[in-house]
């Protein structure tokens, strides 16, 4: 097995008074393709979080790329990761181009007082192509559809040229062709560039095809981690969700039972 | 005369950049709030014996500092906290007007302004912040770029996007304190909002609005000075109306009220 480049050992994160993880433990290979999935509020978002410093640990211990997340090294992690959230409403007005947006991703590692160059240029042009909104670059940001956006944060990402991919459920609130576009696509970059990648989502139906590894989290914890055609099943899923298996049956027909229920 | 025209174009430019961000980061109603507190603190001055632009100054970092963390957090909720500092804080100028021993008219000054009586150390005060927000922009324009589309995108990238919201936040109050006697405590968010949300309307390139805004800004006080002139009425009135009166137009033009929102899904389909 090759090297941990995350590892999470017993991270505590609350907002308040409500406890997002409970001693959560995970450890992420590099190259590794590994699925999110559980009910909401279950700490998925959070579990992102701690691994790009934007959350706040009360307790334990996160390793990212071999170093300790802690305050003072948190940009300079942030810039070796690459963040994807939900799609979010961005006002049509604003004054950017969906170009200008895409560069972005490369501002961190340019650092203070430095412009982009013709290289950086370039590198946002191929991000763009590569998620087929080339075409688009010179649009404003705000005039683009879910899916679009979707792209360009993807395009963004990939213009970071980051070590770690994290997707927050890039796909929901998307129409059907959006959310099978991003899937394929998020698994094509995955191939293309061995991205150690950690994808949130709801896609059940697509998870064998594009995880290597799946992590079931309800009530800030992680309640199985293994292959994903192990893993979904209906008994899991109904402890997952806290739904009856015949409701699971009923909603997911192909999903098999465990052997020996 | 000339100190009113140089007053009018420094402070046209310095609230008018600092209007971009305001329009941009959505938050017109935590510079409304700033204004009426650098506009009672500098009431407080009086009362005290300060510099009333020193305790302007303080005042509106005040407000800063309590909204700010509110802001980054995304927990604003402009009708209810700010709504009450702006109110307290206009509270607190009619108190201090009410006891004034004397200088009420000093006090006056600085609610409506008077941009004919600024005098030299004004315009040095003025020229200074001027300088300063407009170097910062340039010096720093990607980062404030990144931090203005997405506060949470520009700190996962790696950008101090918390502390580009602070850094707003001073200059805000800065720009608002120099701009005092001027514009007046009252009128003076009009000339941060007016140009800046004009612009706004009118392109969606971003170094396009910073010099829209600025340009709208002078303009706005160089045509509310000449009104004011003209017809011998209140500067600081002529400038806020003639600000107003470039946004209706700026509406009433604009390219992105025609087409609206456009959905370009077919063109990546294609």
């Amino acid at each position: 097995m090759s090297e941990a480049i995350i590892k999470i050992e017993n991270a505590v994160v609350s907002y308040r008074e409500d406890v997002a993880l409970h001693g959560v433990s995970l450890k992420v290979f590099s190259g590794e393709f590994v699925g999110v999935i559980g009910p909401n509020g279950a700490g998925k978002t959070t579990l992102l979080t701690v691994v790009n410093g934007l959350g706040n640990l009360i307790s334990g211990q996160v390793q990212v790329l071999g170093k300790p997340v802690t305050a003072n090294d948190r940009h300079e992690l942030r810039k070796q990761v690459g963040y994807v959230a939900q799609v979010e409403n961005i006002d049509p007005r604003m004054p950017m181009s969906v170009r200008e947006v895409v560069m972005i991703g490369r501002y961190g590692l340019l650092g203070l007082f430095h412009r982009p160059g013709k290289s950086d240029w370039a590198i946002v042009d191929a991000a763009l192509e590569m998620v087929g909104m080339l075409q688009l670059s010179k649009r404003p940001i705000g005039h683009l559809s879910g899916g679009e956006q979707q792209r360009a944060a993807i395009a963004r990402c990939l213009a970071q040229e980051p070590k770690i991919f994290l997707l927050d459920e890039p796909t929901a609130s998307l129409d059907w062709k959006a959310r099978t576009d991003i899937l394929e696509m998020v698994k094509r970059i995955h191939d293309a560039r061995h991205l150690t990648t950690l994808f949130v989502t709801h896609e059940l139906e697509t998870l064998p095809n594009t995880c290597d590894r799946l992590v079931l989290m309800k009530e800030g914890r992680i309640i199985g981690d293994g292959k994903p055609e192990k893993l979904i099943s209906v008994e899991n899923l109904s402890r997952l969700y806290d739904l009856p298996l015949d409701i699971i049956i009923e909603r997911h027909p192909h999903i098999h039972h465990d052997k020996g229920h | 005369m000339q100190y009113a025209i140089l007053a009018t174009f420094l402070g046209g430019i310095a609230c008018a950049v600092i209007g971009v961000f305001v329009v941009l980061l959505h938050m017109p109603f935590i510079g409304v709030a700033m204004s009426h507190a650098a506009f009672a603190g500098a009431l407080f001055g009086l009362l005290i014996g300060v510099n009333p632009l020193i305790t302007a100054f303080a005042f509106s970092l005040l407000v800063a500092l309590i909204i700010g963390p509110l802001a980054d957090r995304g927990q604003l909720s402009p009708d209810t906290s700010l709504g009450v500092i702006y109110s307290l804080m206009l509270g607190i100028a009619f108190l201090i007007i009410g006891v004034l021993p004397s200088s009420r008219s000093e006090a006056l000054g600085l609610l409506w302004g008077s941009v004919l009586t600024v005098t030299r150390s004004d315009i040095i005060l003025i020229a200074i912040v001027a300088v300063v927000v407009i170097g910062l922009v340039i010096a720093f324009f990607k980062e404030a770029q990144a931090a203005v589309f997405n506060r949470q995108i520009a700190l996962s990238v790696g950008l101090p996007a918390t502390l580009i919201l602070y850094v707003v936040l001073f200059m805000t109050g800065a720009s608002i304190t120099v701009s005092l006697n001027s514009i007046g405590g009252l009128l003076i968010f009009s000339l941060i909002l007016n140009p800046a949300a004009a612009a706004y309307q009118l392109t969606y390139s971003m170094k396009k609005m910073f010099l829209l805004a600025a340009v709208f800004g002078v303009a706005s006080g160089w045509a509310g000075l000449l009104l004011s002139y003209l017809f011998n009425i209140p500067s600081g009135a002529t400038i806020v109306i003639t600000s107003s009166l470039i946004f209706g137009v700026c509406v009433l033009f604009s390219p992105k009220r025609r087409t609206g929102k456009i959905n370009s899904g077919h063109i990546v389909n294609k």
